[in-house]
């Protein structure tokens, strides 16, 4: 397939402080003991898309994502991984990387998604409609945000419905609304030439936009170099491209296809309408050409483009590790619900417990709990739909719950361990109880301390 | 009338009562607008002839054959035509049907025909609202059905609507009926309305919706492709909540979007899909050609001409949709077309050819006319050679042989058309003079003020020109008598109201005429440009405080602002002087200026600068050195209140460019003494040397003719340069 794959891969979110650190990237977060990074190329590589490029933000950050990259994946993908400067925004990214891309279409996703949604089908809807841009759109996640907003106080603030807003047309093919971010703060503004053209649209707010666009090149590089304002991908290109559906000013230009012009050019498109009305399986002409040719000849054919969705099946998990709280969900869920995502095998307690860990006497691991390499319990644990990663020492008589802890993380005795995440190289000492709380890379806990709802790290800089 | 409510009231004596209220219905037999006039002013709207059947009649019959049994009909003008006619009816004698009359003569609006029932006390359990022009075959079965499902597990829901689909024209903006563009949010899940705007404002590009209702709802259909009938199932609430709020007067404008926006009684209306069914309602003169159409066509089965209802005679059927009374006389050469109706006792001469159009009963149409798209009532005569093209010809009408009526043309009651006469299009031709504006305003205001007045501005082009057209033809109307109309002619051509010549093209019977479509496409390609850069911020969120718009757009605003701020500061320096208000005050209230105009402190500055030098000029004096003196005495006098702007450089330049601004145009005397004001100010520590050595080098790149108070001050620029350079070294000296 002519599809070349941007992963935006991000750099050191400031929105998942203290897990990320200069040393781990966001990309290189473990879900399951793996790094976020590796769902979205395996998912990649099931669909037969290999040629990829991963855009890291800051030079560190992509030495180190790059190494990984190429440890793991160096004879199954062609990945290059190139860095841009921190804070350009998704647009600029993709900027920065713009002379790279070469294929006609071009798939966008995002590093920190982790789903089963075959890019695949996105591709081929993208071709399908000969869209300008085809976003992808999931169900809300089964433990979203919208959940957890009542379990954990941080989240509280945020007002429930804080997905997208998408408006799309009566078939759920075309994408007429989208707002995001500080638009939902305000009302729903409803471009009326679209629904003229339309007649119906329907507006849902319980689909999220999954961070997967495929676009076309020529349009993306052309919104890219004439917006220089454009920062961002889902704020400011997908939403201009959906706005000015009706009123192209894409494509508007010889340039893209030099080779046509005059007569040629018109002939050329009515074959690719053509072509496009077959290939959709639409009897009906899309509201697009009928727009387009509305005006029964009169004044000039009004340009339009596509921009299309693909609905994933509401059975498909698909989230994104983009807070704190998300990354908790996704560890739970990929070793709980979405485990077929893991690619682990789970023992028949529904658990996945490395040959080389350790267990104490009396010590529990429940069902969706994930223990990793080399890891050694005490007696009388126990561990409770949580994720703990490779060689861990983990002392007796301590509780997890709900917790994701990362490697070589040494655990006292006696510790309790409630919706926390510890990271790699932690020291909890001697009845340490943390409640929802987080705790950075290196990070000694003194014993006996009590925390509720912290974030401890340690002072870097 | 007494009658009849002794026939209701015996009706909820029976034991039956108790166990099941019999369906009621209220029918508006006034529409409270004024789009059919001039032919309203004569007969009431109901008792026009729809395919020659009075419009009631349709609404009667299917209300009866949707099993409606209690009819209450409000009639409030010219009630007594409309009582006479239905008293005369075969509507009183038709059993399990009642019609009552509900007569009102000051009601003005939908909202006080309601108010007056709800006082009559009548409606007892849920009834449907209509208004007596419209047409429908639709089963109120399904929609009772749910009606009422609804009802007993929601109390709130008080009205079901019914709609049908009917995409609106992308161009014209409006429906095939002639109504204007309607959108609707509706819940996909309950069919419950969440949002209705019809008089749609075309100059807003976008439309606003409420972002809780997505809280509530997880997905939301908005729709243009769907029309409104006009049929409602209300609760007796309805009436009830009118009385309440005693300012709903329009059932949609009003009520409608008053439950939808009221939050607190947590009303609900529903609305009711009908896919396979008719109904439409005639708003206007469009929707009288259309409906009528439809009627012919056979939509609105069984409602055609050739079944037998109510108060139409017998027509036949024949081939390409000819319905042709039995005793017609019609000439062998004689062409009628299709899709024609004509009325019994009508006589058509030789050659003549009618197509797409209705013809009454008792006509007498001469030969060699050609009818095309009219509407012609009963007892109509039309002499020899007359064109008619797309007008609607009420009974009694006389054409003059040669006549011609262009498209559009609306002929009302026994009006004369002389001889040759061209009636140009959408004349509206009357015996009765037009209504001056006053005697009609409160009818409008509730009627119809915003229908042609929102248009403006999306359609200036448009307006514009049609305003020309417009005031040449009320200057031609105006100087017609009655006498005018062709030779021997008798009415008055109504000239059209202001605002309404919109409606003229929109409303009319005749189709858009092609100029008015291309028109109308350019102004929504103009809006769509609108919204999408311009003056409406692109919903990203992030763009909107540094992106480009907010200087293009308000540069006008700007420059009309700062022109306003200007004269407010002088006023208030100037009163100052006059009254030796403090600096203090007098910084307060530049102050407040400054905020309610939004400016920054260099406006300020040189706002009360050129206050102070236009004092100074304006001060009496002989020569240029007075001059001089008055401009040092005033900068002396209010240095303080100047300095208190000039905290910075930035600052004390926008005052230097201000003065040499001043020196070239508004006080030209000052030009002489530019240097030596300069002087002053730097002297007095209005101004620094920092300033006025950025001012010099700002300067250094501008033409020629900007440099002309550079080149006057350059002594002093240069002795400025001279001597910080001196400072300077000391200062190095210093430090070394």
């Amino acid at each position: 397939m002519d599809f070349q794959v941007v992963v935006l891969a991000g750099g050191t979110s400031k929105n998942l402080v203290p897990l990320v650190s200069k040393e781990v990237p966001k990309a290189l977060l473990p879900v399951a003991n793996r790094p976020v990074l590796s769902y979205v190329l395996e998912l990649l590589e099931l669909s037969n898309l290999k040629d990829l490029i991963v855009v890291v933000e800051g030079e560190d950050a992509a030495l180190r994502v790059g190494g990984w990259i190429s440890g793991a994946y160096v004879d199954r993908l062609h990945v290059e991984v190139a860095a841009v400067p921190e804070d350009v925004g998704t647009a600029g990214a993709l900027r920065a990387i713009s002379h790279h891309l070469t294929a006609k279409d071009i798939l966008v996703v995002s590093g920190d998604i982790v789903s089963d949604v075959p890019p695949g089908a996105v591709a081929a809807a993208h071709r399908r409609h000969d869209a300008v841009v085809t976003a992808m759109l999931c169900s809300a996640p089964v433990s979203g945000p919208l959940e957890s907003g009542s379990s954990s106080g941080k989240d509280k603030s945020k007002k429930p419905g804080r997905y997208n807003i998408i408006g799309l047309d009566p078939t759920k093919q075309f994408l007429l609304y989208i707002a995001t971010g500080g638009e939902l703060e305000k009302d729903i503004r409803i471009q009326k030439s679209i629904l003229r053209a339309v007649g119906q649209m329907e507006i849902q707010s319980d689909l999220m936009d999954a961070h997967l666009y495929a676009f076309k090149r020529s349009v993306l590089q052309e919104v890219l170099d004439q917006k220089e304002t454009f920062h961002s991908v889902k704020q400011d290109v997908l939403p201009y491209l959906v706005r000015s559906q009706l009123k192209s000013e894409v494509l508007l230009n010889g340039t893209l296809q030099p080779e046509e012009n005059g007569n040629e050019k018109v002939s050329s498109q009515n074959n690719q309408l053509m072509l496009s009305r077959i290939l959709s399986n639409a009897s009906t002409p899309s509201f697009h050409q009928l727009y387009a040719s509305g005006s029964n000849g009169f004044a000039s054919v009004r340009r339009t483009h596509k921009c299309c969705v693909y609905i994933a099946n509401s059975s498909n998990y698909c989230a994104r590790l983009n807070s704190i709280q998300a990354f908790s969900d996704i560890n739970r869920d990929v070793i709980g619900e979405a485990r077929n995502l893991s690619g682990y095998s789970f023992s028949t307690q529904n658990n996945i417990i490395h040959p080389s860990a350790e267990l104490g006497s009396k010590t529990t691991v429940g069902p969706h709990c994930m223990l990793g390499e080399g890891s050694q319990m005490g007696d009388k644990c126990s561990v409770k739909r949580s994720v703990i990663g490779r060689h861990c020492r983990i002392g007796s008589n301590v509780k997890v719950v709900n917790s994701v802890v990362m490697n070589h993380v040494t655990i006292g005795d006696g510790c309790s361990i409630q919706g926390s995440v510890i990271c790699s190289n932690v020291q909890l000492q001697e009845r340490v109880v943390l409640k929802d709380c987080q705790v950075g890379a290196g990070f000694v806990v003194t014993a006996g301390s009590e925390c509720k709802g912290e974030a401890l790290a340690r002072k870097e800089k | 009338m007494v009658a009849h409510k002794k026939g209701a009231s015996r009706g909820s004596e029976e034991p039956e009562e108790l166990a099941r209220v019999p369906l009621q219905a209220i029918l508006l037999a006034d529409s409270f607008t004024t789009k059919f006039r001039p032919i309203t002013l004569e007969r009431p709207k109901v008792l026009l002839p729809l395919v020659n059947v009075p419009m009631i009649n349709y609404t009667l019959a299917w209300l009866e054959s949707a099993g409606v049994e209690e009819v209450f009909v409000f009639c409030c003008s010219h009630s007594k035509q409309v009582i006479d006619y239905l008293e005369n009816s075969e509507w009183f004698s038709q059993p399990n049907f009642s019609v009552t009359m509900i007569e009102s003569h000051n009601s003005v609006s939908a909202g006080d025909a309601l108010r007056l029932i709800y006082e009559r006390n009548v409606i007892h359990g849920d009834f449907v609202l209509i208004s007596g022009d419209t047409v429908s075959n639709m089963s109120l079965t399904q929609a009772l059905l749910e009606h009422k499902e609804r009802r007993k597990k929601d109390s709130n829901a008080v009205m079901t609507m019914v709609i049908k689909r009917s995409k609106p024209s992308q161009i014209a903006l409006q429906s095939r009926l002639g109504t204007d563009e309607l959108f609707m949010a509706i819940d996909p899940n309950t069919k419950q309305l969440l949002y209705y705007e019809d008089k749609a404002d075309h100059s807003k590009g976008s439309i606003y919706l409420d972002k809780l209702l997505l809280v509530e709802n997880t997905s939301i259909s908005l729709h243009n492709d769907k029309q409104d009938c006009y049929i409602d199932i209300c609760c007796p609430e309805v009436l009830s909540l009118f009385t309440d709020n005693f300012d709903y007067q329009h059932l949609r404008r009003h009520f409608v979007k008053g439950l939808l926006v009221d939050d607190i009684m947590g009303y609900k209306i529903f609305t009711h899909e009908i896919h396979s069914s008719y109904a439409a309602r005639i708003d206007n003169f469009r929707s009288y050609d259309t409906v009528s159409k439809d009627i012919i066509q056979r939509w609105t089965y069984p409602l055609v001409p050739d079944v037998k209802f109510f108060g139409n005679s017998s027509v036949k059927l024949e081939r390409q949709g000819m319905y042709r009374a039995s005793e017609i006389g019609l000439s062998r050469s004689a062409q009628i077309g299709p899709f024609t109706v004509i009325g019994n006792g009508t006589k058509i001469g030789n050659h003549t050819t009618i197509t797409n159009s209705v013809i009454g009963e008792g006509c007498n149409i001469g030969s060699n006319v050609s009818i095309e798209g009219s509407y012609i009532w009963d007892n109509v005569t039309i002499g020899d050679g007359c064109k008619l093209r797309h007008a609607i010809v009420c009974a009694g009408v006389i054409m003059k042989s040669g006549a011609v009526l262009e498209p559009g043309v609306i002929l009302s009651f026994k009006v004369l058309v002389g001889q040759q006469f061209v009636v140009p299009s959408y004349s509206m031709v009357s015996l009765l003079q037009q209504p001056t504006k006053q005697d009609s305003d409160e009818e409008l205001e509730y009627a119809d003020n915003s229908s042609g007045i929102v248009e403006i501005p999306s359609f200036a082009g448009t307006s514009d020109k049609s305003n020309g057209e417009m005031t040449s033809e009320q200057s031609e109307s105006q100087c017609w008598p009655a006498s005018q109309l062709g030779s021997g002619g008798a009415g008055y051509i109504w000239s059209i109201c202001e605002g309404a010549y919109d409606e003229e093209w929109r409303h009319s019977v005749a189709p858009i005429p092609a100029d008015k479509l291309a028109e109308a496409m350019d102004a929504a390609d103009d809006d769509q440009e609108l919204t999408q850069d311009g003056s409406i911020l692109p919903p990203s969120g992030e763009l909107k405080p540094d992106s480009n718009d907010s200087e293009d757009d308000d540069n006008e605003d700007s420059r009309d602002e700062m022109i306003y701020f200007e004269k407010e500061v002088e006023a208030t320096f100037l009163r100052a002087v006059h009254e030796n208000i403090k600096v203090d005050h007098v910084i307060l209230e530049v102050n407040s200026l400054r905020l309610s105009y939004n400016k920054v402190a260099a406006d300020c500055a040189g706002a009360i600068f050129y206050a102070m030098m236009k004092l100074a000029l304006e001060t009496p004096h002989t020569s240029a050195g007075e001059l001089l003196q008055n401009a040092t005495n005033v900068i002396t006098k209010w240095k303080k209140l100047l300095k208190y702007y000039l905290a910075d450089i930035d600052e004390e330049m926008e005052v230097i460019l201000r003065f040499e601004e001043m020196c070239l145009e508004s006080a030209k005397e000052f030009s002489p003494l530019f240097t030596k004001i300069l002087i002053q100010l730097y002297d007095q520590e209005v101004i620094q040397e920092d300033a006025i050595l950025r001012w010099d080098d700002e300067k250094k790149d501008a033409d020629e003719s900007d440099k002309i108070y550079v080149k006057q001050a350059e002594k002093f620029i240069q002795w400025l340069k001279e001597a910080s350079e001196e400072e300077d070294e000391e200062e190095e000296g210093a430090d070394s």
